[in-house]
C-alpha cells in the first residue's frame, strides 16, 4: 500500500471474470475490451466517412456546375468493368463476413479459407482497377500535363464510346472542365484502392495468424474490426460506382 | 456490485452472433440490387436516373451496415456513431452545396 | 492577503511516495516505449513547451520587424515566412494539442477513476506521430520555410509559390492524425472506463469539455487532412480540383479548410474551458454554479460549430446568402460560450475567493476570453466584418481567445495539477508574479491591435505608414513584458522539481477523484478500482472525509 490510503471506496476485489492471456491490465473485464476497441474502430470509421465526405462534396459541386463535361467524362467509364468490380467487392464483403461468423464460431479452417478468398477477390478488383487505369492512361485521360481533350471536343475520333453514346463535341471550355471529373475520379478511386492495399496486407497478416488459431480461441476483437473496416470500404465503392459510373448515362 | 447485477451487465455485453443464412440473404438482396441499379441506368428516365441510382446505391449501403456490420444488432451508442458521421458529412454537403447553388442567384 | 487554501503536509516529516509513476522504471527507452496514459502526457508538456519556444521566438521576430515601419529588419518574403512559421507552428504543434495532450491525457483516467486511457499504445502512436510531424515542420524551416500563411489558402499554395508547401502540409497532416487519435481516445475512454457510480453527470466539467473537444477532432479533422492531399496532388500531379484555370474553384478549398479550422478554434478553447470550471471551482470552495448548464454547453459549441465556418470566407466571393445564413449561425456559437462565462461569474458569487496562481490566470482566461469572444461576435456580423477583416483587427480578436483564452487556461491548468503531476509545489508568490506580468504584457501587446485594426492597418504585411508607429511600438514593448511572463514559469517550475515544498495529496482540498490518491500517483493509479458516491464539486463530502480522518488519527493516537 503507499502511504496515503485511497478515500474514495473501493469497488469490491471479488471477480467473476475470467482472466485470460490477451485481457489487457487497465481493462476491468473481456467485455469492457472488446467493447472499447469496437467503439473505437467506429469512431476511426467516422473519420474515415468525413475524409471521403469532402471529395464527395468537391464531385457533387462540381458535377452541378460542369454538368455536361461531367457527361461526357464519365461516359469514358466503361460500365461493364464498374459492375464486375462491384459484384466482386460485394461477394468479399460476404466472404469477410463469414469469416467473422468463422471465428466467433471457433472454426479455424474456415476462417482461413473466408480470409483467403476475401484476399483473393480484393486482389481481383485491384487488378480490374488497373485494367481500368491503364486505358485511361493510354487516352492520356489522366489529369495534369499531358491531358488531352480529343475525345470530349472530337468525340467521334473515340470510336469504342461514340458507338455507345453518341456524345456532341463540347465546346473547348467545357471540354476543359472534364480534366476536373478525372481529377475527383483518380482522388476517390485512388484513395480508395489505397484502403483495399492496406486491407490486403492487414488480411495477409491475419491469415498468417488465423492458421495458428490465434482467433479461434474466443478473441475475435481483431477479425471483426477489421470485418468493419472492410465493408466500410466496400460502402464507398457502392457510392462511387453510382456517382462516377451510372448517373450520368444519359444526357 | 451484487452478482445479478454483473450478470445482468453481461448479458447486455453478449455478442449476437449473426447467422450464416442472413448473410446469405443480404449477398442475395446486394448482388440484386446491383443487378437493378445497373439495369435502370440503361433506360433513359432523365431526372429520376441519378436519383434511383442513389436511391439504390444508400439501400445497398444501408443492408451492408445493419447486417455485415451488424450495427441492427449493436448498442445505442454504435448507432449514434454512425448517425453522427452521416449528420456531420451532410452539414458539409448541404451547406457548401447551398452556397454554390445560391451564388448563381446573384445580389439583392 | 494572507487567505489561502493551501494546506501542505508537515514539511519536516513529508515525503514523495516512493513508488510512483515516475519513480517505476528508469531509463530513456522506459519513457519511449511506455504506455502510461502519465509518462505519456509528460512527454507531450517536454516536447509542446519546445514548439511553443520555437513559435515564441518567431513572434518575438514579428514584433521586432513591426518596431518600424519599414521592412528593416528581414526582407519581405523572409517576413512571410516567419509569420507563416508562427501561425502554423503555434497553432498545429502548440494550441491544437496544448491541454487535450498534457493535462487531458494526465487527468481524464485519474478523474473518471481509470487506470488509464482505453487505448494506450494509440496514445504513444500519436505522440510519435506528433513528433514526426513537428519534426518535419522544423525541417521545412530549416530548408527555406513556407510562405502561404497557417491557411495554405489556394491557388497561391498550389499555383505561385516556390517554398515548402509539401513538406509543411503534409506536417500538418500527420499532426492531425496525431489529434485524431487523441480524440478517439478519449472518447472512447469517457464512455467505457469510467469507475462504478461515476454518471456522466458526476464527471468533472474538465471531462465534459474534453469530450465536446474530442467530438470536433475526430469529426472535422479529416476534412482539412483531405483538403491538404488534394492541394499536395494539385502541386505535384497538376490535377485541377481547386484550379481556375481548369475550371477549378480555390473557394471550396477554404470551405474545406474551414470546415475543420472553425471546429478547430473550439478544439483549442473548449479544454481550456474545462480547466477555467475546475480552478474556479476550487478556489471558490463552490460547486459550479449550473454544472448542467456548463456541461451541455459544451457539447452544444461543438455541435454548433460545424455550421459557421464561412464567416471565415465573407468577403471572398461566397454568395450573399451564404453570407447572412453564416452570420446569422454565428451568433448562435457565441450564446454556448457566453453561458459559461456567467455560470463562472456566478460561481464567484459568495465564494470563498482566494487567489493563488491559478485563480490569477483563471480570472486572466476570463476577462481576456471574454473580451475576445464578443469581437467574435463584431466579425460574425457581415457588415462590420467587411471593414475589420484582414486587419489587425483579426490579428487581435484571435490573440485574445488563443492566448488570451488558451494560454492562460494552459498556465492555470499547469499550476493547479502541477503538485499532483510532479508531487511538490511551485513557489506561489514569484508564480503570482508572473500571473500579472503575463497579463499586463498581454494587454499591451495586443489590445494596441484592436485599434490598429480599426484605422485599417492590414495583417501579414511587414511595413506599414509612419502614423501606426506609436502604438505598434507599444504592442512590440508589451511582446518583451509578455516573454518575460513566459519565461519565469520556465525557470521556477524546473527549480520546484527538486527544491519545491512538497504537495500531499491534496493542496488545494479539491474534490476530483484525482486529489484523493497521492501525489505524484502510482502507475496503476489507483490501488483498487474506486467508487462514486457524491457528485462533482461536492465539499461537503470532501469536509466529512477530512473530519473522518481526523477521528480516525485520534483514535489511533489514543490506542
Ligand atoms: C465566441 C465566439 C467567436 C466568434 C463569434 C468568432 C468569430 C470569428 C470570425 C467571424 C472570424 C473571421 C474574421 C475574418 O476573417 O474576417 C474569426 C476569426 C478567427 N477566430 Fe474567432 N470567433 C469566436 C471565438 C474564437 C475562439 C474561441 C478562437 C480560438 C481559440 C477563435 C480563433 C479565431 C481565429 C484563429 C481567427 C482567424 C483565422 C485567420 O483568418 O487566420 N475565435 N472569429
Ligand atoms: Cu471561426
Amino acid at each position: 500500500m503507499p502511504d496515503s490510503p485511497v478515500i474514495v471506496h473501493g469497488a469490491s476485489e471479488a471477480d467473476h471474470h475470467e482472466h485470460p492471456a490477451y485481457l489487457r491490465h487497465h481493462f476491468e473485464s473481456v467485455e469492457q475490451q472488446a467493447d472499447a476497441a469496437g467503439f473505437a474502430m467506429w469512431l476511426f470509421l467516422v473519420t474515415e466517412v468525413m475524409f471521403f465526405g469532402g471529395m464527395f462534396t468537391a464531385y457533387l459541386i462540381y458535377r452541378n456546375w460542369y454538368y455536361p463535361a461531367f457527361v461526357a467524362a464519365s461516359h469514358q467509364l466503361d460500365v461493364r468493368w464498374g459492375t464486375l468490380n462491384t459484384l466482386v467487392l460485394i461477394i468479399s464483403s460476404f466472404t469477410m463476413a463469414m469469416g467473422v461468423w468463422c471465428a466467433e464460431t471457433r472454426r479455424k479452417k474456415g476462417l482461413v479459407l473466408c480470409l483467403m478468398l476475401t484476399m483473393i477477390l480484393g486482389l481481383g478488383f485491384l487488378g480490374i482497377k488497373s485494367i481500368e487505369y491503364s486505358e485511361k492512361i493510354e487516352k492520356h485521360h489522366v489529369p495534369g500535363f499531358h491531358y488531352s481533350l480529343q475525345s470530349f471536343t472530337d468525340p467521334q475520333s473515340d470510336s469504342a464510346v461514340y458507338a455507345e453514346y453518341h456524345d456532341k463535341p463540347l465546346p473547348l471550355d467545357m471540354a476543359r472542365h472534364t480534366e476536373i471529373y478525372f481529377s475527383l475520379y483518380f482522388a476517390l478511386t485512388g484513395m480508395h484502392a489505397l484502403h483495399m492495399i492496406i486491407g490486403i496486407a492487414i488480411l495477409g497478416f491475419m491469415i498468417f495468424r488465423a492458421q495458428a488459431g490465434a482467433y479461434t480461441s474466443g478473441h475475435v476483437t481483431f477479425v471483426e474490426n477489421f470485418g468493419l473496416y472492410w465493408h466500410f470500404v466496400d460502402v464507398i465503392w457502392i457510392y462511387l460506382f453510382a456517382l462516377l459510373y451510372l448517373i450520368s448515362r444519359h444526357q | 456490485m451484487s452478482e445479478q447485477n454483473e450478470k445482468a451487465k453481461h448479458d447486455e455485453h453478449a455478442h449476437h452472433i449473426v447467422s450464416p443464412k442472413v448473410y446469405v440473404v443480404i449477398l442475395i438482396a446486394l448482388l440484386v440490387g446491383t443487378a437493378l441499379t445497373v439495369w435502370a441506368s440503361f433506360i433513359d428516365l432523365g431526372f429520376w436516373n441519378p436519383i434511383i441510382a442513389l436511391a439504390i446505391a444508400t439501400a445497398k449501403a444501408t443492408l451492408v451496415v445493419l447486417f455485415f456490420m451488424g450495427v441492427k444488432y449493436s448498442t445505442k451508442l454504435t448507432k449514434l456513431t454512425v448517425g453522427a458521421g452521416i449528420f456531420t458529412f451532410l452539414t458539409l454537403v448541404s451547406m457548401t452545396l447551398a452556397d454554390y447553388i445560391s451564388r448563381a442567384w446573384g445580389s439583392w | 492577503m494572507s487567505a489561502t487554501i493551501v494546506s501542505l503536509p508537515d514539511q519536516s516529516t513529508a515525503r514523495i511516495p516512493k513508488m510512483n509513476y515516475l519513480s517505476k522504471e528508469n531509463g530513456l527507452l522506459s519513457w519511449l516505449l511506455t504506455g502510461d496514459h502519465k509518462r505519456i502526457a509528460i512527454l507531450y508538456l517536454i516536447s509542446l513547451s519546445f514548439f511553443f519556444f520555437i513559435g515564441g521566438a518567431l513572434a518575438g521576430l514579428i514584433r521586432l520587424e513591426l518596431l518600424t515601419p519599414q521592412a528593416d529588419l528581414m526582407a519581405t518574403d523572409t517576413y512571410n515566412k516567419v509569420f507563416t512559421m508562427h501561425g502554423v507552428i503555434m497553432i498545429f504543434f502548440f494550441l491544437v494539442p496544448s491541454v487535450p495532450a498534457t493535462l487531458g491525457n494526465f487527468l481524464i483516467p485519474l478523474m473518471i477513476g481509470a487506470k488509464d486511457l482505453a487505448l494506450p499504445k494509440v496514445n504513444l502512436l500519436s505522440w510519435y506521430l506528433y513528433i514526426a510531424g513537428g519534426t518535419l515542420a522544423i525541417y521545412t524551416m530549416a530548408t527555406g520555410g513556407v510562405d502561404t500563411g497557417w491557411t495554405f489558402t489556394t491557388p497561391l499554395s498550389t499555383h505561385y509559390v516556390n517554398t515548402n508547401v509539401l513538406t509543411t502540409g503534409l506536417a500538418v497532416f500527420i499532426a492531425g492524425f496525431s489529434s485524431i487519435f487523441t480524440g478517439l481516445n478519449f472518447i472512447v475512454t469517457i464512455h467505457k472506463m469510467r469507475c462504478p457510480g461515476m454518471t456522466w453527470f458526476r464527471l468533472p466539467l474538465f471531462v465534459w469539455a474534453h469530450y465536446a473537444a474530442s467530438i470536433l477532432m475526430v469529426l472535422a479533422t479529416p476534412v482539412v487532412a483531405i483538403a491538404i492531399v488534394l492541394v499536395a496532388l494539385e502541386r505535384t500531379l497538376g490535377i485541377g480540383v481547386f484550379d481556375p484555370t481548369k475550371g477549378g474553384d480555390p473557394l471550396l478549398f477554404q470551405h474545406l479548410f474551414w470546415f475543420y479550422s472553425h471546429p478547430a478554434v473550439y478544439i483549442m478553447i473548449l479544454p481550456g474551458m474545462g480547466v477555467i470550471s475546475e480552478t474556479i471551482s476550487t478556489f471558490s470552495r463552490k460547486r459550479v454554479f449550473g454544472y448542467t448548464a456548463v456541461a451541455f454547453s459544451s457539447v452544444a459549441i461543438a455541435v454548433f460549430g460545424f455550421f459557421v465556418w464561412a464567416h471565415h470566407m465573407f468577403i471572398m466571393g461566397i454568395s450573399n446568402y451564404a453570407v447572412l445564413v453564416f452570420s446569422l449561425l454565428t451568433m448562435l456559437v457565441a450564446v454556448p460560450s457566453a453561458i459559461k462565462i456567467f455560470n463562472w461569474t456566478f460561481t464567484l458569487y459568495k465564494g470563498s475567493i482566494t487567489f493563488e496562481t491559478p485563480m490569477l490566470y483563471t480570472f486572466g482566461f476570463m476577462g481576456l476570453f471574454t473580451i475576445g469572444g464578443l469581437t467574435g461576435v463584431f466579425l460574425g456580423t457581415s457588415g462590420t466584418d467587411i471593414h475589420l477583416t484582414e486587419t489587425y483587427f483579426i490579428v487581435a480578436h484571435f490573440h485574445f481567445v488563443m492566448v488570451g483564452g488558451m494560454l492562460m487556461a494552459f498556465l492555470a491548468g499547469i499550476h493547479f495539477w502541477w503538485p499532483k503531476m510532479t508531487g511538490r509545489m511551485y513557489p506561489e508568490k514569484i508564480s503570482q508574479l508572473a500571473a500579472v506580468i503575463t497579463f499586463i504584457g498581454f494587454n499591451f501587446t495586443f489590445f494596441p491591435q484592436f485599434i490598429l485594426g480599426t484605422l485599417g492597418m492590414p495583417r501579414r504585411y511587414a511595413s506599414y505608414p509612419p502614423e501606426f508607429q506609436v502604438l505598434n511600438v507599444f504592442s512590440t514593448a508589451g511582446a518583451t513584458i509578455l516573454g518575460v511572463g513566459y519565461l519565469l514559469p520556465v525557470l521556477y517550475l524546473t527549480w520546484s522539481l527538486k527544491y519545491g515544498a512538497i504537495a500531499g495529496n491534496n493542496p488545494w482540498q479539491a474534490t476530483g477523484l484525482e486529489w484523493q490518491i497521492q501525489s505524484p500517483p502510482l502507475t496503476e493509479n489507483f490501488t483498487v478500482t474506486p467508487i462514486m458516491d457524491h457528485e462533482a464539486y461536492d465539499y461537503e463530502w470532501l469536509e466529512n472525509q477530512n473530519l473522518a480522518k481526523e477521528k480516525s488519527k485520534e483514535v489511533t493516537h489514543a490506542g
